[in-house]
């Protein structure tokens, strides 16, 4: 058939239109949220492939397999591929396919900007990746391209890496404004905010951060862009300007930001909890409010990652009490989930299996966000291996199991079929195992004194460093597995019904199996 | 698991060997030898049981429920969904842990952040990758930089024991004496870090920043550079020497006569020869890293200087580009960090080196000249 008869086809609305059209000029939030999902995993495949690197190089002392200046650029594109390409986006697909179904809202508010919004973050990533085979090579200063190392010691390609985060920021503010847009009209009559779903508090409150966040990460590398090319000191001090100035508006940035990367999962794992323990959420107005404290306490800790930098002993003071004070929120959610399996009906299908071990390794992650509270033992800790372990405990369980127990939980929705939990089984044990051993010795290189961001190492910290590639290796082929089982299951297999887990609860399981095009042109009545 | 893949590998490379003999199993963080260290310490530990106690008790709680609340043995679900008493309680009795434990914390940072009644006062500098240390109060400074062989980091030799935490000199300073700290940095954020302490402190461009210690113990300590700081982060080594005092004041008076006897080579008459040799001692610490010892450099960052038409040209441009550096970019001016004849000496061989015949040299006393000529 002619590409003139589908459009055509479209206009009808009789499904989606055929070929490469339908993708790129969708507004359907169910496209864009799978076209989200699939970006989000190739970006988790190239920048879990450099973390393969990384780990390879740090098998053994010595240097074999790259040069430092190269161990410097997979670091630094590992860490800003993960965080905007993988984890960002992620959360993205999921509140696309998932908040209409949950509010039972016909479509995203504004499918236009959202289709925008997605393209926007391929072109960005191609300009990241590109840098890598620039003269002087990629970016090499890590994620956190701390000033003047990325300005006036910066390679060349750092103006492509500006503009890369800058066309990123556009992506997510648009985002952003969909989601707020989204939950505030187009929730169905009945549904108040305290009967909203968890999954779209936490959205909404994410949402919030990333429109007060993204502009200031967006005036932070302006200012490097202008120090860079046009001749400015905002970061110089040898021109008046204030290298820990960049530090205090990366972090106000910064912080803000990881909880960006874990509330949507705190919110998904409040929904499979309860379903797999067949008994309401423990607490649901407590979750509602921990995630607001939490979100309005993470704009007050910023400087808890430049305890080093030499803050006055008040503000020390005071970033040290903030930073203690954002656990007890934290806490209330732990405390929550684990209320929710006491005394349930409890059964460990895959998305169960993931949200179970977020719990608790999430609460490790916790537990040393903890202890790096501590100013004075900071000392010891920042920059270390130590800090590395803290970030991938609450990053790799937290964001990322949150990711995989969520696309177990729906995947039976988006594609009307079973997925195969023999493997998505395996899949979580070879993951958590593998997970474990990687990052758990982090917690002893760290301690023992090994700093992070380095790619050769004294001979004390030989044999955990060992232990960790072999376990960071197993993580990384385990995910091959994870695409397998997607494919496999979006191919065919048992017919999901339309509410294919019992204990589940929400709108979403009122739809048909898969999902078809368009859910819910006319509202649903909530009671 | 762990034991049997470590077997496996060590058979595969024998390169292997020494990391395999020297490596330990060390999980925790060191107590130190200074009240600070120790202190830290047993903040560290602390708050590291207050964790574990929290874990058990509430991994026990959910252990206990998937072992015991499980619908394939036919548990069936209760319906609670709210507790007004039990969660004001793990509200609160979080809180006041928290601030039981904000008590401790906060008195051992005010310690931390007395740096008065110092007795040794010394300043410390971050370059791109070396440390500077200057004893203000006695007039002489140095740098101390890696000595790990290249040959060990590239697995062309066996790994020595301190294998990247070893340097040319070290920092030396006095037993039971209250030690500040000034750190600063002249191109990128560095961190001087030496875990035996409890002294971790940014050296920032255009800041001075203090720190102190008080080390009882005499001995060497190491640490590292913790700020990532361009590509040789990882190869510049903090290594302090802590000796009796007698040995201190013996050790400064020693550095005060060699200090002047360096800055009367500046009069001495030296030859093309004289200069080259030193001059390839003081490109190798001072240059090499970027330009590499073969002159060829690292385009488009560091370009080479072999057949370069600095190197080769005109000598003024020559001494200029050296003693002031090029704003905006990695090249440093070191006509403040190298004696004018390592200046002159370094100038000489890279006009000399790798087929730059140019067979020309420059005198300590010309670089003088043009220092005060400025
Ligand atoms: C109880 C809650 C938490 C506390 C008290 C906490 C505390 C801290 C502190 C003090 C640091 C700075 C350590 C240093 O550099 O010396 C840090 C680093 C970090 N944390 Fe957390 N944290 C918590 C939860 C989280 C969560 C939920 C995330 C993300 C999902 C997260 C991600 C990170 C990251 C990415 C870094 C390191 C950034 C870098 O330097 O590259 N943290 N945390
Ligand atoms: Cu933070």
């Amino acid at each position: 058939m002619s590409a003139v008869a589908d459009t055509h086809n479209q206009e009808h609305h009789h499904g989606p239109a055929k070929g490469i059209s339908r993708w790129l000029l969708t507004t359907n939030h169910k496209d864009i949220g799978s076209m989200y999902l699939i970006f989000s995993f190739a970006m988790f495949l190239l920048g879990g492939s450099m973390a393969m690197v990384i780990r390879a190089e740090l098998f053994q002392p010595g240097l074999q397999i790259v040069q430092p200046e190269f161990f410097n650029q997979m670091t630094t594109m590992h860490g800003l591929i993960m965080v905007f390409g993988a984890v960002m986006p992620a959360f993205v697909g999921l509140a696309n396919w998932m908040l209409p179904l949950m509010i039972g809202a016909p479509d995203m508010a504004l499918p236009r900007m959202n289709n925008w919004s997605f393209w926007l973050l391929p072109c960005a990533f191609l300009i990241l990746v590109s840098t890598l085979f620039m003269e002087g090579g990629a970016p090499n200063f890590g994620w956190t391209f701390y000033a003047p190392l990325s300005t006036t010691y910066g390679p060349p390609s750092t103006t492509f890496f500006i503009f890369a985060i800058h066309i990123m920021g556009v992506s997510s503010i648009m985002g952003a404004i969909n989601v707020i847009a989204t939950i505030l009209n187009l929730r169905a009559p009945g549904m108040t905010l305290m009967k909203m779903p968890l999954f779209v508090w936490t959205w909404l409150i994410t949402a919030f951060l990333l429109i007060a966040v993204m502009p200031v990460l967006a005036g932070a590398v302006t200012m490097m862009l202008m120090d860079i090319n046009f001749g400015t000191s905002f970061f110089d001090a040898s021109g008046g300007g204030d290298p820990v100035l960049f530090q205090h508006v990366f972090w106000f940035f910064g912080h803000p930001e990881v909880y960006i990367m874990i509330l949507p999962a705190f919110g998904a794992i409040s929904h499979i909890v309860p379903a797999f323990s067949r008994k309401p959420l423990f607490g649901y107005p407590s979750m509602v409010y921990a995630t607001g404290a939490i979100a309005l306490l993470s704009f007050l800790v910023w400087a808890h990652h430049m305890f080093t930098v030499g803050i006055p002993l008040a503000g020390q003071l005071f970033f040290m009490y903030a930073t203690l004070l954002i656990a007890v929120p934290t806490g209330v959610k732990v405390f929550n989930w684990v209320t929710t399996m006491f005394r349930g009906s409890l059964s460990f299908e895959a998305p169960m299996l993931f949200a179970v071990a977020f719990i608790i390794l999430f609460s490790i992650g916790g537990f040393s966000g903890l202890m790096l509270a501590i100013a004075p033992a900071d000392f010891q800790y920042h920059d270390t291996y130590f800090v590395v372990a803290h970030f991938h405990y609450v990053l790799v369980p937290g964001a990322i199991f949150g990711i995989f127990a969520s696309a177990y939980f729906w995947l039976p929705k988006w594609t009307g079929n079973m997925y195969d939990e023999t493997l998505a089984k395996t899949h979580f044990w070879l993951s958590f195992v593998g997970m474990n051993l990687a990052f758990f010795p982090m917690h002893f290189l760290g301690l023992a004194g090994m700093p992070r961001r380095i790619p050769d190492y004294a001979l004390q910290f030989a044999d955990f460093n060992m232990v960790s590639s072999i376990g960071a290796f197993m993580f990384g082929v385990t995910q091959l597995l994870f695409l397998f089982i997607v494919v496999k299951c979006a191919r065919g297999g048992e017919k999901a019904p339309a509410k294919p887990w019992d204990g589940a609860e929400g709108l979403e399981w009122t739809v048909p199996s898969p999902a078809p095009y368009h859910t819910f042109t006319t509202p649903p009545e909530v009671k | 698991m762990r034991v049997h893949a470590k077997r496996a590998l060590a058979l595969v490379t024998g390169l292997l060997l020494p990391a395999v003999v020297m490596a330990d199993w060390t999980m925790n963080m060191t107590p130190g030898v200074t009240g600070t260290s120790n202190q830290i310490f047993s903040l560290h530990m602390t708050i590291l049981w207050i964790c574990v106690a929290i874990g058990v008790v509430v991994f026990g709680v959910m252990f206990w429920s998937i072992f015991a609340h499980r619908k394939s043995q036919g548990y069936k679900a209760a319906n609670f969904h709210e507790n007004t008493l039990v969660e004001v309680l793990w509200t609160a009795i979080p809180f006041a842990i928290l601030v039981a434990m904000a008590v401790p914390a906060t008195a051992t940072l005010i310690e931390m952040y007395d740096t008065t009644e110092s007795e040794v006062d010394i300043k410390i500098t971050g370059y791109q990758w070396r440390w500077q240390y200057e004893y203000i109060n006695d007039d002489f400074g140095y740098f101390s930089s890696l000595s790990t062989p290249r040959d060990q980091i590239e697995n062309r030799q066996a790994k020595g024991e301190n294998y990247l935490l070893e340097v040319d000199k070290p920092l030396v300073i006095p037993v039971g004496k209250k030690v500040r700290f000034l750190l600063t940095a002249n191109d990128v954020i560095h961190s001087w870090w030496v875990p035996e302490f409890g002294v971790k402190k940014d050296a920032i461009p255009g800041f001075i920043n203090e720190t102190w210690t008080r080390v009882d113990e005499p001995g060497i300590y190491r640490g590292q550079c913790t700020e990532l700081c361009g590509k040789d982060h990882g190869f510049m080594p903090v290594v302090v020497e802590a000796v009796p005092e007698e040995e201190y004041a013996a050790w400064v008076a020693e550095q005060k006569e060699a200090a002047e006897a360096e800055r009367q080579l500046t009069q001495k008459d030296w030859t093309l020869d004289e200069l080259i040799e030193r001059g390839e001692k003081a490109y190798a610490s001072a240059c090499a890293s970027c330009h590499q010892p073969n002159g060829a450099g690292m385009p488009p960052a560091f370009p080479a200087l072999k057949g370069s038409p600095i190197a080769t040209g005109d000598m003024a441009a020559h001494i200029d580009i050296v003693v002031n550096g090029v704003s905006g970019t990695a090249m440093q001016a070191f006509g403040g960090q190298l004696s004018e004849v390592d200046l002159a000496a370094v100038i000489t061989y890279e006009r000399n080196a790798w087929g730059n015949n140019t067979g020309e040299m420059v005198t300590p006393k010309e670089i003088f000249d043009f220092k005060n000529k400025e």
